[in-house]
């Protein structure tokens, strides 16, 4: 795997991978499509389609915050292009996972809604982490990054903060099999550890 | 109600819709797991689809291990011959045999809902024994067949509604645990009732994971068990229950959240003090003794003031869940003077 990354890809084969990702991050779509369509999306289909947004918002988080680390231990940078795409990915899921939840869920009735989240820590951090990951969705095209210039990396650094409670929320959904979160969690913790011993050894 | 044409193709001809749906389950998963990324994410899911293969191939083998035939007859749909129909829930819309069977919080399956479904097809519950012991004049042990034999059994249409927010509509058949207690003949000192479910862990895969304190135990309090709502299932839509849903016999509370429903019942205790259900020990501050359905006690994970209809479609939206689960004519006598919020 590393040394696999270890070679640089040209222009040409580095546009084919990222087609190639951003085809990837299609198939979950594409497959609650076609469940949905096949009347397969099991007998809680609300909560299916809660749980499989949520699952690839969070994967693709943790996919884009390992493209550092792949830097730190491989000294390539090539991999960093993908960051945008596959952040946007991971707000295009999140935005899914809000969606249904306030729609499908809710029924957009807000008072209960308001309720939801004031009366449930894991639905409380749940939304704070997908508000924060608007601004970053807004500032993500190239015209403001140059526009925010040296604001630009601090704000993105609310990254890290997003991904610790995306976690959390997803560990608090669980009521004991904490196995699933708990490895995510551990994910996490190796993929920031990484930057904090690199930013130590400095 | 589902109504069964008689068929002239003999039984073991007809691929059995566990294998069908096994398959199907396995092929669904396999597809999930080549699009996940990371092998420790896969674990899980590839873990599950190798039982499935397992339990596929099993399954469609049964020359080669004669003790799976029997657990496939009785793993397949068997009718109830005798029962009384009753006008409880003969207004209400059933959820589809389907749904009910294949969602299902059953953690000794393993603790994804459709697990169950999968994990407890080679289940056995046949033969099966039921002790009695604790307060009670002398303790008995009775073999199912013949404890069925002595309560007539009836169906009734229950609403279930799961402390995750989501609820069913179910027809049990069975018989009200009063009869069994009367049967039991507990003395003066019993004031609880503590059921306690089968823990094997060659059978049940997901007892072998410290996930509850096994075996599964629940309570109720006299007055709730001999409450003429109370029942103990041995069938639902007419037929014998699936594996998945607690065969052979389980408790139906159905004015309390699901999880008091203890399944694959062995032993029945009458205590003097108030029993501490596994789920009590999981999470006190979560899951109480009492766990009546009750829109007005919030839980910290679950909004309790409304609830999704399984099987209503994804635009449904949500129905306001109902004190004691809409039973509250039948049973709220019974907690007159409590304060609900403590004893939640």
């Amino acid at each position: 795997m590393l040394t696999l990354l270890k070679k640089i890809p040209n222009k040409a084969q580095l546009s084919k991978i990222k087609a190639l990702v951003f085809f990837l991050c299609f198939i979950p779509l594409f497959r609650l499509i076609f469940l949905g369509i096949q009347e397969d999306l099991t007998a809680n289909p609300i909560e299916f389609i809660e749980r499989s947004t949520g699952f690839w918002a969070l994967l693709i988080l943790l996919a884009t915050l390992s493209l550092t680390p792949i830097r730190l231990l491989t000294r390539r940078v090539w991999q960093l292009q993908m960051r945008r795409m596959l952040g946007l990915w991971m707000f295009f899921y999140a935005g899914l996972h809000v969606l249904v939840y306030l729609w499908l869920d809710f029924g957009f009735s807000w008072l209960d809604i308001s309720k939801d989240i004031a009366k449930h820590p894991r639905i409380l951090v749940g939304f704070a982490a997908f508000v924060l990951t608007i601004p970053l969705a807004i500032t993500s095209s190239n015209a403001m990054v140059k526009r925010l210039r040296e604001r630009w990396k601090p704000l993105h650094q609310l990254v890290y903060v997003i991904a610790i409670l995306a976690v959390v929320h997803f560990w608090w959904l669980v009521k004991k099999d904490i196995r699933e979160p708990l490895s995510y969690a551990f994910i996490l913790v190796i993929l920031l550890g990484i930057r904090l011993y690199d930013k130590a050894k400095k | 109600m589902i109504i069964q044409k008689q068929s002239d193709i003999i039984p073991s001809e007809i691929t059995p819709k566990e294998v069908f749906e096994n398959k199907r389950a396995f092929l669904q998963k396999a597809g999930f797991g080549l699009l996940a990324g990371s092998a420790t994410l896969l674990s899980h899911s590839l873990h599950a689809a190798t039982l499935n293969i397992t339990n596929l191939e099993n399954a469609t083998k049964p020359a080669r291990a004669p003790s799976l035939i029997k657990a496939n007859a009785l793993g397949s749909r068997q009718k109830i011959l005798n029962f009384t129909k009753t006008t409880y829930g003969a207004d209400e819309k059933l959820t589809s045999y389907d749904d009910i069977t294949t969602y299902n919080n059953y953690y000794e399956f393993g603790t994804d809902k459709s697990e169950p479904a999968i994990h407890s097809k080679l289940f056995k519950p046949h033969p099966w024994t039921i002790s009695v012991e604790g307060e009670v004049k002398k303790n008995k042990t009775i073999n199912l067949d013949d404890l069925i034999k002595l309560m007539p059994l009836e169906e009734r249409i229950y609403r279930m509604r799961c402390v995750e927010g989501w609820s069913m509509v179910i027809p049990w058949v069975g018989f009200p645990l009063a009869q069994l207690v009367k049967w039991a003949e507990p003395t003066g000192n019993a004031k609880y009732i503590e059921l306690i479910s089968l823990v094997d862990k060659q059978q049940m895969p997901g007892a072998n994971l410290p996930i509850l304190d096994w075996p599964y135990t629940e309570g109720l309090r006299m007055d709730e068990a001999m409450n003429p709502l109370t029942l103990m299932a041995v069938g639902l839509y007419g037929e014998h229950l699936p594996n998945q849903n607690g065969a052979p016999i389980r408790l139906v509370v159905p004015w309390k959240y699901g999880f008091k429903g203890a399944k694959a019942i062995v032993k029945i205790r009458f205590t003097e003090k108030m029993p501490l259900t596994s789920w009590m020990k999981a999470g006190p501050n979560e899951y109480g003794f009492y766990a009546n359905v009750n829109p007005q006690v919030e839980h910290p994970r679950w909004t309790q003031s409304s609830e999704k209809r399984i099987g209503a479609g994804l635009f449904a939206g949500r129905i306001k869940t109902q004190m004691f689960n809409g039973y509250a004519e039948q049973v709220g006598q019974m907690y007159a003077g409590m304060d609900l919020r403590k004893n939640f």
